[in-house]
């Protein structure tokens, strides 16, 4: 069973928001709302600054804790990909999922239910790439089966350094940002 | 230095987590205020203490009926799907602590008006005979009112914790990871039960055993709540900047002015003096203590919001 991932390269990532403005139009996320996000951290004393840019969603934790607190079984962990996932019918709107992401990657949309990155399932079920790695122009995001030693992802995660955000959360992201 | 700037601004989760506003305290706290209601009632049925002429049992599970229906609307009000709360009850989730809660409200009802027909109120009784018919039939069987008394308990403890685990289940909020949470708000629980059966307690023998009662309640939580706090600053970077919240952050003064000073040790430092015959028995110490369990609620959920892993 496949294991969907992303990686990022923060050397090419220019923070230019294709991929965010991609992801509102593809899957019709409201305004003034966003399910993936552009940081830029700076690190350092002048004069020797360094400057990460990350484009930021959903992990897609390995162990999600937006899952295991969910009293109706809304956030799931689908086996196409093991892709977490929001099924709004069941989905209450207790918002415990909010409180348990240590990314802060979820919002209320404003129907009522959780709402957050979902790969772009629908485009990745069609064979596609998710629409923020389809429209990138510097081509630094990539996506694939973290367990396929032949896929992209796993290549560049074996040759390049790479880091996950937070992973001291314990909840072993799935996107990660080589450096 | 680091420095972090992100173009994300969603409602409700930035510049900083503001999922819960006042209608998950409120609810905590009716929900910890019923647990301890249930558990000392249990204990009045299980002793049967519960046949003295006066006793509270005849009115805290119908007031706990009411003040439980309350917090569910409360918890109802803060749901943002409201339409679909019936998906609780179709799945039973082992893993989620509100998938308990849920199923765990659903069976205190039961144990409520099983309290209820041991003692039925007089003003019920007044409307409906019947009832006082149906009692006496239940009474008839000698182990009824002890096996109630022990379903009180049993659930009374289980909803206490519940309302603790409920937030400690959410490690994403460090000020919230900590297993102590649990008993904290069982015992913050019981003793505002017992402040408010003080308050409203008939048989002048029921309000001293409940003031002592609340005295140790209090105690105890006093302690909880300094072990809470060490275990937290003893935990990492980010657990003790979590405490810090309440100890010199933003919420330093409501924290230890209103939970703990005005909350917890002014109303025990009465209430000592009131059951040894030095002061006499006011509601100024347990209406303290029922304004302290709901600000307790508060603070905890509120900073807990505010707490995260990332950087400052």
């Amino acid at each position: 069973m496949a294991r969907f991932g992303m990686v990022i390269d923060t050397l090419r990532c220019v923070g230019c928001m294709d991929c965010v403005v991609a992801c509102k139009t593809e899957n019709e996320v409201p305004e003034g709302f966003c399910r993936d996000w552009i940081t830029t951290e700076v690190r350092g004393k002048f004069p020797t600054l360094t400057t990460e840019i990350r484009s930021e969603r959903c992990n897609h934790c390995d162990r999600p804790p937006c899952v295991t607190c969910c009293p109706t079984g809304a956030s799931h962990v689908e086996d196409f990909g093991r892709l977490v996932l929001v099924d709004r019918e069941l989905c209450i709107g207790c918002k415990a999922c909010l409180a348990s992401c240590p990314y802060d990657a979820r919002f209320i949309h404003p129907e009522g239910y959780a709402d957050k990155c979902t790969f772009c399932v629908h485009r990745v079920r069609e064979g596609k790439d998710p629409a923020c790695v389809a429209v990138c122009p510097t081509r630094c995001m990539h996506f694939g089966d973290l367990d396929d030693p032949r896929s992209e992802v796993a290549k560049l995660l074996a040759s390049r350094r790479h880091h996950a955000l937070l992973p001291e959360a314990g909840t072993r992201p799935r996107i990660h940002f080589l450096t | 230095m680091l420095e972090l700037t992100t173009t994300r601004a969603n409602p409700m989760v930035d510049p900083s987590l503001q999922v819960w506003g006042w209608e998950i305290p409120v609810y905590l706290f009716l929900g910890g205020l019923v647990a301890g209601m249930m558990i000392l009632s249990g204990y009045l049925l299980f002793s049967g203490r519960h046949q003295a002429h006066g006793s509270s049992t005849a009115f805290v599970p119908a007031l706990s009926f009411v003040l439980l229906s309350l917090g569910m609307a409360a918890l109802f009000l803060d749901l943002e799907h409201r339409a679909f709360v019936w998906r609780l009850y179709t799945t039973f989730e082992p893993a989620s602590p509100m998938s308990w809660g849920s199923w765990i409200l659903i069976l205190v009802y039961p144990a409520l008006a099983a309290a209820l027909l041991v003692r039925p109120p007089a003003p019920l009784v007044r409307r409906s005979p019947r009832l006082a018919t149906l009692s006496g039939r239940l009474l008839d069987r000698p182990g009824w009112p002890r096996a109630v008394g022990v379903a009180s308990i049993v659930l009374g403890v289980l909803l206490g914790i519940y309302t603790g685990v409920l937030l400690s289940a959410l490690g994403a909020r460090p000020l919230w990871a900590s297993g102590l949470l649990g008993p904290l708000f069982l015992v913050s629980g019981l003793s505002t039960a017992a402040a408010l059966v003080h308050l409203l307690a008939g048989d002048p023998q029921e309000r001293v055993l409940f003031a002592r009662a609340d005295n140790v309640f209090l105690g105890i939580e006093l302690l909880l709540l300094g072990l809470f706090l060490v275990g937290l600053l003893s935990a990492t970077e980010v657990h003790a900047r979590a405490a810090r919240l309440l100890l010199d952050g933003p919420f330093g003064a409501l924290f230890w002015v209103g939970v703990v000073g005005l909350g917890i040790l002014i109303p025990l430092g009465v209430q000592i003096a009131a059951v040894r015959h030095r002061v006499q028995h006011t509601p100024v110490a347990p209406l303290l203590v029922l304004g302290g369990g709901l600000l307790l609620r508060y603070v905890f959920v509120a900073a807990g919001q505010l707490s995260h892993w990332s950087p400052p």
